[in-house]
């Protein structure tokens, strides 16, 4: 889905509030909201697909506006209710006030995988072209990179497709590769000596 | 860190979220005795910066292991006992004098656990993540870390599976130095990217 998450190229933010050296948690909390996330997917078996798609639902205002970790706090409340561990009513009376959760799924639930890809299709060195492609279905092919052309400069061998896994039991497995994109190609703003590598899944690519 | 004479701050509201869903799954049976502790601990204290200097200082004092590293990051990482979630598929990028390496995750927050532990806040926030596949040359100087203009920066996204841990360059006046005395040089920002040794 076009979601708030896919963040990389937007314009408009400020400086990096860069630390060289800062506690692997602020507050305990936060360990607490990764652990629960860890609980949910345990007992709900929730892939890494469904769960970084669980974050990408969000509301982009609450979303730019949580910290890291209450990101994952909403992520693992959603999914409890989405799999039928907790209820909304349950969470919001323990609270004590209102509990927001990520919205809807958007596309529609992947009966069947189709076929993967065994061999990869392309090789270092090849050009390929990303599809311009809009699915309203979790994918880790970032908008920056859709309907650009790079070159492939690595083979990783065969991973699940995040754009099926998420959203039920089927899996498909294709090789990725990492593709090199020239940031004047992808940004047309005349900056120099600057490449962007993006790791992609077979299927987001065509022959350019 | 709470501090003597301070009053307890109130309870957020994030917090009554989190105690809310910690009670429901706990009465549920769904979160063990002591699970929320465990992996805290884990990431606190078992995982960090110190593997990923341990690799970067056995690649500037062994030509053969860097020759490993570069060919397979995720086996010669592990040659050193390191391995496992989010660092199952690594890359090693070597920063070169025209070549300077930087990893990013515009997605969402990838970041290579085994060898540098979870990842700082800003890596995660929105600007990291929108400037760097962006504007990196003027991202890295804006961070103290200015790169030549002769130099090429490479930018990894880590959109699929790979993680990627930045080699750095081996600072000049350091001949004589053990391997410890090395590693003590490399700094997380370094195998990150966004600082040059």
């Amino acid at each position: 889905m076009d979601g708030i998450h896919d963040l990389g190229g937007l314009q408009g933010f400020g400086p990096v509030a860069h630390s060289p050296a800062e506690p692997v948690f602020d507050r305990p909390w936060q360990a607490a909201a990764r652990a629960l996330l860890m609980a949910v997917a345990g007992a709900a078996d929730v892939s890494g697909g469904e769960f970084r798609h669980a974050i990408e639902r969000m509301e982009p205002g609450h979303y730019l506006t949580s910290d890291y970790y209450e990101r994952w706090l909403t992520a693992a409340a959603t999914l409890a209710v989405e799999h039928g561990l907790v209820t909304l009513a349950d969470l919001e009376a323990r609270a004590g006030g209102r509990f927001p959760l990520s919205g809807p799924v958007l596309a529609p639930p992947v009966a069947g995988a189709g076929p993967g890809v065994d061999a990869p299709r392309y090789l270092a060195g090849d050009r390929v072209r990303v599809r311009e492609w809009h699915s309203p279905a979790h994918t880790r092919c970032p908008r920056y990179v859709r309907g650009k052309a790079g070159i492939v400069v690595r083979v990783d061998g065969s991973h699940s497709v995040p754009d099926i896994e998420a959203h039920g039991t089927a899996r498909r497995y294709e090789p990725t590769y990492s593709v090199r994109f020239d940031a004047a190609d992808l940004w047309r703003d005349g900056q120099r000596g600057v490449f962007v590598h993006v790791d992609l899944w077979d299927s987001y690519l065509e022959p350019s | 860190m709470s501090e003597h004479g301070h009053r307890p701050s109130p309870v957020s509201p994030v917090e009554q979220r989190v105690a809310a869903l910690a009670a429901l799954l706990t009465e549920r049976g769904l979160v063990p005795e002591g699970f929320v502790e465990k992996v805290t601990r884990r990431y606190e204290s078992e995982i960090g910066p110190m593997n990923g200097a341990k690799v970067v200082a056995r690649a500037w004092a062994d030509g053969g292991y860097k020759e490993r590293l570069l060919a397979d990051g995720t086996a010669a990482i592990a040659e050193l006992g390191f391995g496992g979630p989010e660092g199952d598929h690594m890359v090693a990028v070597e920063n070169t004098p025209a070549v300077h390496n930087v990893i990013v995750c515009t997605l969402c927050s990838c970041y290579p656990w085994p060898v540098l532990g979870l990842p700082p806040a800003w890596y995660k926030d929105p600007p990291y993540r929108a400037r760097m596949v962006r504007e990196p040359r003027a991202l890295l100087a804006e961070m103290g870390c200015a790169v030549p203009d002769d130099v090429e920066i490479r930018v990894w996204d880590s959109s699929a599976e790979v993680r990627y841990l930045v080699l750095p360059q081996r600072p000049a006046g350091t001949e004589g130095m053990t391997e410890t005395e090395l590693a003590g040089l490399v700094t997380r920002d370094s195998m990150i990217g966004v600082a040059r040794l």
